[in-house]
């Protein structure tokens, strides 16, 4: 115990004494560090960025979506997605949301302006990460409503309800062939430019108050990621057998492609890698330099009842030591950077779940530096114990 | 010649036959040492004598296990060093002796009290872990308790080798051995600095085995030897007479006549 603490102390007490010369070797293992650490945990913000953008558009990995079509004749809206819920229940899946895209007419002065219109769940907003910037997003309870409510978009807001903001409750007459008024109860996000009027509706309402929409519905049904081909095949079979006549089809998500491939990830780490190489050999060469000035006092240390191990140890825990501090400093520099980045600016949007800092990120870059300190000691190491003893006092 | 007063314990330290031979670059063998035959007890003073490059160091780095004979044997407490290996004989070496160099050679960088207490960083158990405290208390006893955190350049070089000495002390040795404790020194330093030694090791019962040019300093140990042609043989040193022929055999020099009253 003794020893090893000695050998420690030893090696701090170097460092301390030298410890210009340390700060200056160690200035590109730091950064080099930094890099590191800095880089993989950038890239998997960046990863969690492209992947929630993904998610907006096709549900959360992994989101099977069905569809189902009849070949003799229309397909009963309602029995469809009786079919869908009873299946959720029977396969205990958590979030699972109907989606139809329509065209919504709303009375706006003396005619109809048409507007995207999709018809969902509840769950709706959390299989595809989407979240009210206003007001709120539906429950359960809305399907009891007593009139059809509304979740829009700002420019919905600005073009059918004169600007009035959603605290306000506007309402809004839907068209067709029976007029009955709607409550706008949140608002979404603009996600791009140049967005029109859109607006959500649950399906429940949907069906009572807009019938004619309800139809070419699909499902998004958010699964664990490892059952995903099993239950593929089972809603195809079971929903082929509820509702004779129907052709159910059930897909896997798309690959989308957003995320960094693994290529990427290895050349950025590959480009660190190689910088905090340098920085170890910048390292080794002072080593080397001052352990060849340090050689009395090798000597001396043998005089002391300095074993040969003991020597070899103590000059390698200098470089550990060193570069260990020196990977530390790196990784918070790199925990400093990396949470001050401007994640909406950088990536073009907020993220919802923000990553937490990659541990293992840390854990990668500490190991790096203790490894290239561990190497740059070797040498010098190796030189200290071949130092003749006698030759080292009179050195 | 001075009665010896502690050699007549068991030896602690024995040379039988010891030889020491290196190889020259061009093939040749240099005999170094020839023959040594030497015992030390226990809180004996022993001073060898010895012209420049007649293997006194390599003598004092043998007896303390920093070089190995090439032949011959080496007891010490009756256990054949031959016998141990490299790391029983660096432990031997931290626990038993205690080195004093002629440079002093202090650990740069560090205060007095770092460097008194960088020996006991190889020690094991309550010398490890009150290091500070038992270097603290030894630079107390050499007079240089105002001194512990001083660099050893802001000091003189009495003070200097007053901090080897403490250094050498601290683990309790039970050698000194002293390779030219007081050739950096002047006159009057250097006997200060050897009163020390001298106090020191009759204080804590170590042998005190001293190399050294100055017969006067030889003069205060109770066996002096003279080493030439590396063959160690015995002096006599205890009246001036002598101590002017032996300096003229060994090549010496006799700084000053009184000085040599003080250990005779």
């Amino acid at each position: 115990m003794s020893g090893l603490v000695g050998a420690v102390v030893e090696a701090w007490d170097e460092l301390r004494i030298h410890k210009v010369r340390v700060l200056l070797a160690l200035v590109g293992v730091a950064v080099a560090v930094t890099a590191i650490t800095g880089i993989t945990a950038a890239v998997s913000m960046l990863g969690q960025a492209m992947q929630e953008s993904s998610d907006r558009d096709q549900g959360r990995p992994t989101t099977l979506t069905v569809y189902g079509w009849n070949s003799t004749g229309e397909l009963d809206p309602l029995a469809f997605d009786q079919a869908v819920d009873e299946l959720a229940e029977r396969y205990k899946i958590s979030y699972h949301s109907v989606q139809a895209n329509q065209q919504l007419p709303v009375r706006s002065g003396a005619s109809d302006t048409y507007v995207q219109l999709t018809v969902v769940d509840p769950s709706y907003s959390v299989i595809t990460r989407l979240v009210t910037d206003g007001g709120r997003w539906f429950t359960d309870r809305d399907a009891e409503a007593l009139g059809p409510t509304l979740v829009v978009n700002q420019p919905f807001l600005d073009q059918l309800t004169d600007g009035r903001p959603v605290d306000a409750h506007p309402q809004v007459t839907l068209g067709g062939d029976t007029a009955v008024q709607a409550t706008v109860i949140g608002t979404v996000p603009v996600r791009w430019e140049q967005e029109g009027p859109m607006a959500y509706m649950l399906f429940d309402q949907a069906a009572r108050w807009l019938p004619d929409l309800v139809r070419d519905q699909q499902y998004k049904i958010w699964v664990p990621t490892e059952l995903d081909e099993d239950l593929q095949a089972v809603l195809r079979r079971d929903l082929t057998a509820m509702l004779p006549g129907m052709h159910a089809e059930v897909q896997l998500p798309w690959d989308s492609g957003f995320g960094l491939d693994s290529a990427t990830r290895w050349v950025v780490l590959g480009v660190s890698g190689f910088a905090l190489l340098l920085g170890g050999l910048g390292l080794l060469n002072i080593a080397l330099v001052t352990v060849r000035y340090r050689i009395r006092e090798i000597g001396i240390r043998r005089s002391f009842g300095a074993t040969g191990s003991r020597v070899f140890f103590g000059v390698l825990m200098e470089s550990v030591v060193a570069t260990f501090v020196a990977g530390l400093v790196g990784v918070v520099l790199a925990v400093a950077i990396v949470k001050n980045i401007p994640v909406e600016r950088v990536f073009g949007t907020a993220l919802q779940d923000t990553p937490p800092f990659p541990f293992t990120a840390a854990l990668v870059g500490m190991a790096c530096a203790t490894g290239v300190g561990a190497l740059a000691g070797l040498v010098p190491a190796i030189y200290a114990v071949r130092v003749k003893v006698i030759d080292a006092i009179r050195y | 010649m001075s009665t010896p007063t502690v050699t007549d314990g068991p030896p602690l330290v024995e040379l039988h036959g010891v030889t020491r031979h290196v190889q020259l670059p061009n093939g040749s063998t240099l005999e170094i040492l020839r023959g040594i035959d030497l015992s030390v007890a226990p809180g004996e003073h022993v001073a060898v004598v010895g012209r420049s490059g007649t293997g006194k160091s390599t003598l004092l780095n043998i007896l303390g296990l920093l070089d190995s004979p090439t032949h011959g044997d080496y007891l010490l407490e009756g256990t054949p060093i031959g016998r141990l290996g490299s790391r029983a004989r660096a432990r031997r070496r931290g626990d038993d002796f205690g080195f004093v160099f002629q440079q002093f050679n202090l650990l740069a960088g560090r205060t007095a009290v770092e460097n008194v207490a960088a020996p006991l960083l190889y020690a094991r158990g309550r010398k490890f872990w009150q290091r500070k405290r038992l270097a603290t208390q030894m630079l107390e006893r050499v007079g240089l308790g105002e001194r512990l955190d001083t660099m050893p350049e802001k000091l003189s070089g009495g003070e200097q080798q007053r901090v080897a000495i403490a250094r050498a002390l601290v683990r309790g040795p039970r050698v000194i051995l002293a390779d030219e404790p007081t050739g950096a020194l002047d006159v009057d330093t250097g006997r200060a600095v050897m009163d020390l030694l001298d106090t020191a090791a009759a204080e804590t019962g170590a042998a005190l085995v001293t190399i050294t040019h100055d017969l006067a300093i030889a003069a205060r140990a109770d066996r002096q030897f003279r080493l030439a042609d590396g063959v160690l043989v015995p002096i006599h040193l205890d009246a001036p007479g002598p101590v002017i022929e032996a300096a003229a055999a060994v090549g010496a020099t006799v700084p000053a006549a009184p000085a040599l009253g003080a250990g005779a």
